[in-house]
């Protein structure tokens, strides 16, 4: 057993002097490994950091939500059987209120978009949330500042917002938003509180930190007409497992709100967060396996170089292996020496890609988040290794079967 | 008893669809402390001989006994072992490893045997002292001259207390005076109780060993004891010399 360690470390300084010895080729050809390795280990981190934010986004949709609309979310019914829908109206949502026994909360919300303005500051399109007070218990916010919209404020439509954290940093750098007097869309609206990031940055313009929170009245008396649009009604469910419970009950009373026969169609939907989160996976799942096939081709086109290098290796050393074999190395010794280099320049060149993807994924998090994991790390080596030994095998089991005295007389 | 035993060997190569025989019917004993040079003509089959005297080849026919040992029936690993115990070479090209230097060259034979650092350092230390190049240990080929490059090779040969030392022209690549010097030092390996086979063409260098053994065609015309052998008449080895 000891006799093996010997050899094999005997073999690895033999390694590693050949590498010394021709510097700039070994580079070179760790550069392909280096390629390879980065790629791989940029588009793991990458697909990782962006799966994490959207799993933040969608659960930040909550997993004990219902989004009763006219709309549906996913649906094979054409789009048109949805448009000619009867829209959802705020006496539905009065209806439903009184009539339904089982959620936490209920919310009607409608939406606009509207330019916002602070002094020199200005933001154009931002995204209207209009609800009412009960709208904070179908979420998780926390607040930075301030706070939500009393019961007061917003059942007579005061001009009272809250903002969401980017709008904030984007409008008060400073962070002082608190009864400052901004313009939404012209009018006058107080600041009265900022929410804590929510960090669903995957949601664009549906997430909450783009968007300000205003009692919906306000938005019906100066942005959007009450009776030519739709409104979503909102239901938080007590918890996660009453969800199904009160999605049948929430079905039952629109039904009989909106006069359906029995056996006619729902005309309207109950959404949930279950749907979006077995859509985006399957998504997902075929993104990663597309991105790694494509970033393990420029690998195997490192390994490929390594094999070619390693041949020519083997041939230029023609005598030297003659020689060592006349002095008594094994075929094993021959075979372990060159595979050893090989390997070794992977290992190398697999660390340095890992490096760089680190250095890389931390700077183009600014645009795209990534996650850097332990997983990761042991890919970047494992792959290193098992290309290392693949791909120096075959140049190595030539050098071991050449005939010394062949060899010996090579030119 | 004879170190070497080779009774009627032949080696038959295939080269595309041609047979070639390099050796017909060979038979040789050497014992122990013995100075001998076996001589022929390009084609002679005398560099097939000497591969199979350095176990690099088995024969195709014949028996070939190394110290007893059976050696024509050895896979490659025991051939490798027995090359590696048993016998040092001195290449016509030297055959030195360019990047390292010349204690690592002589090492070498020893890091294949097993042989830990400490003992393989002192050991190669004291080969390059025996041939007198203590002052070149850390110098690579390059910077050594022709005739310092061979006597590299010879304290490599000689590093790992071998059976027979076995040299391949090894003047070929020096200037007569140099090569004078290595015929020097291969007398003083024979008179410490080595056993030497040189392989040569020219009929000076042969006339330094006891016996020369003459092959033509693959088969040995002679085997007999040189009458006047020449003995190098230089009083000491010059280090630094001989270009």
């Amino acid at each position: 057993m000891r006799s093996i360690f010997f050899e094999f470390k005997e073999s690895f300084l033999i390694a590693l002097k050949a590498i010394r010895a021709n510097k700039i080729r070994s580079i070179l050809t760790m550069l392909g490994i280096v390629i390879g390795v980065t790629s791989v280990v940029l588009m793991t981190t990458a697909i990782k950091g962006i799966d994490n934010s959207f799993q933040k986004g969608i659960s930040a949709l909550g997993s004990d939500v219902l989004y009763i609309d006219k709309w549906a979310w996913f649906s094979n019914d054409e789009w048109w059987k949805m448009r000619n829908r009867k829209n959802i109206k705020m006496e539905d949502y009065e209806k439903f209120k009184s009539l339904a026994k089982l959620p936490l909360a209920v919310a009607p919300v409608t939406n606009a978009r509207e330019t916002i303005k602070f002094q020199d500051k200005k933001i154009d399109g931002v995204f209207l949330n209009g609800s009412t007070y009960d709208y904070l218990a179908t979420t998780n916010f926390t607040f930075d500042q301030g706070r939500f919209y009393s019961e007061i404020e917003s059942k007579s439509a005061r001009y009272v917002a809250v903002l969401g954290s980017e709008i904030s940093k984007s409008m008060f750098p400073r962070g002082n938003a608190l009864d400052k007097s901004i313009k939404i869309g012209g009018v006058d609206f107080k600041v009265v509180g900022v929410l804590t990031e929510q960090g669903s940055f995957m949601l664009g313009s549906f997430n909450p930190d783009n968007q300000v929170f205003v009692p919906i009245g306000t938005i019906f008396k100066n942005f959007m007409n009450e009776h030519n649009n739709t409104i979503t009604i909102n239901v938080r469910s007590r918890t996660p497992l009453l969800l199904e419970d009160t999605k049948a009950e929430a079905e039952g009373i629109m039904r009989q709100i909106r006069g359906l026969t029995p056996g006619t169609e729902n005309d309207f939907s109950v959404n949930q967060q279950e749907g979006l989160m077995d859509n985006y996976n399957s998504v997902v799942g075929v993104i990663q396996i597309a991105g790694l096939f494509i970033t393990g081709l420029s690998l195997f086109v490192g390994a490929i170089g390594i094999m070619n290098i390693m041949f020519v290796s083997v041939k230029e050393r023609t005598k030297e292996i003659g020689l060592r074999k006349a002095i008594g190395a094994k075929k094993r010794a021959i075979l372990g020496q060159f595979i050893l280099e090989s390997t070794t320049i992977c290992l190398m060149g697999g660390f340095v890609g890992l490096i760089l993807a680190s250095v890389l994924s931390l700077l183009i998090n600014r645009f795209i988040p990534t996650s850097i994991e332990y997983g990761v790390v042991f890919l970047a080596i494992g792959v290193s290794l098992a290309v290392g030994i693949a791909a120096g095998f075959a140049p190595a089991y030539t050098a071991a079967k050449m005939d010394p005295v062949d060899a010996l007389r090579y030119e | 008893m004879n170190i070497i035993n080779i009774e009627h060997i032949s080696k038959v190569y295939k080269v595309g669809t041609e047979e070639v025989h390099a050796l017909r019917d060979i038979s040789i004993k050497i014992n122990k402390n013995e100075y001998a040079a076996i001589m022929g003509p390009s084609g002679s089959g005398k560099s097939t001989l000497m591969n199979m005297l350095g176990c690099l080849d088995t024969p195709s026919t014949g028996v070939y006994d190394f110290s007893g040992k059976s050696v024509s029936q050895m896979n490659d690993n025991e051939l490798a072992k027995i090359r590696n115990k048993e016998i040092g070479f001195v290449f016509q090209t030297f055959n030195l490893l360019a990047r390292s230097d010349a204690i690592h060259n002589v090492e070498l034979p020893l890091i294949y045997a097993g042989v830990p650092k400490a003992e393989r350092r002192e050991r190669a230390q004291q080969a390059l002292i025996d041939v007198g190049l203590q002052d070149r240990m850390h110098h690579k080929p390059n910077e050594l001259s022709g005739g310092q490059r061979q006597r590299v090779a010879v304290a490599r040969a000689l590093v790992t207390r071998p059976s027979i030392i076995l040299a391949d022209e090894p003047t070929g690549n020096l200037d007569s005076k140099t090569g004078e010097e290595i015929m020097y030092l291969f007398n003083q390996i024979y008179e410490k109780g080595n056993t030497i086979i040189l392989v040569t063409h020219e009929e000076y260098i042969a006339e330094h060993a006891e016996r020369i053994v003459r092959i033509k065609d693959g088969l040995i015309e002679s085997d007999a004891k040189v009458l006047k052998r020449y003995i190098p008449k230089l009083e000491k080895i010059s280090e630094g010399e001989g270009i």
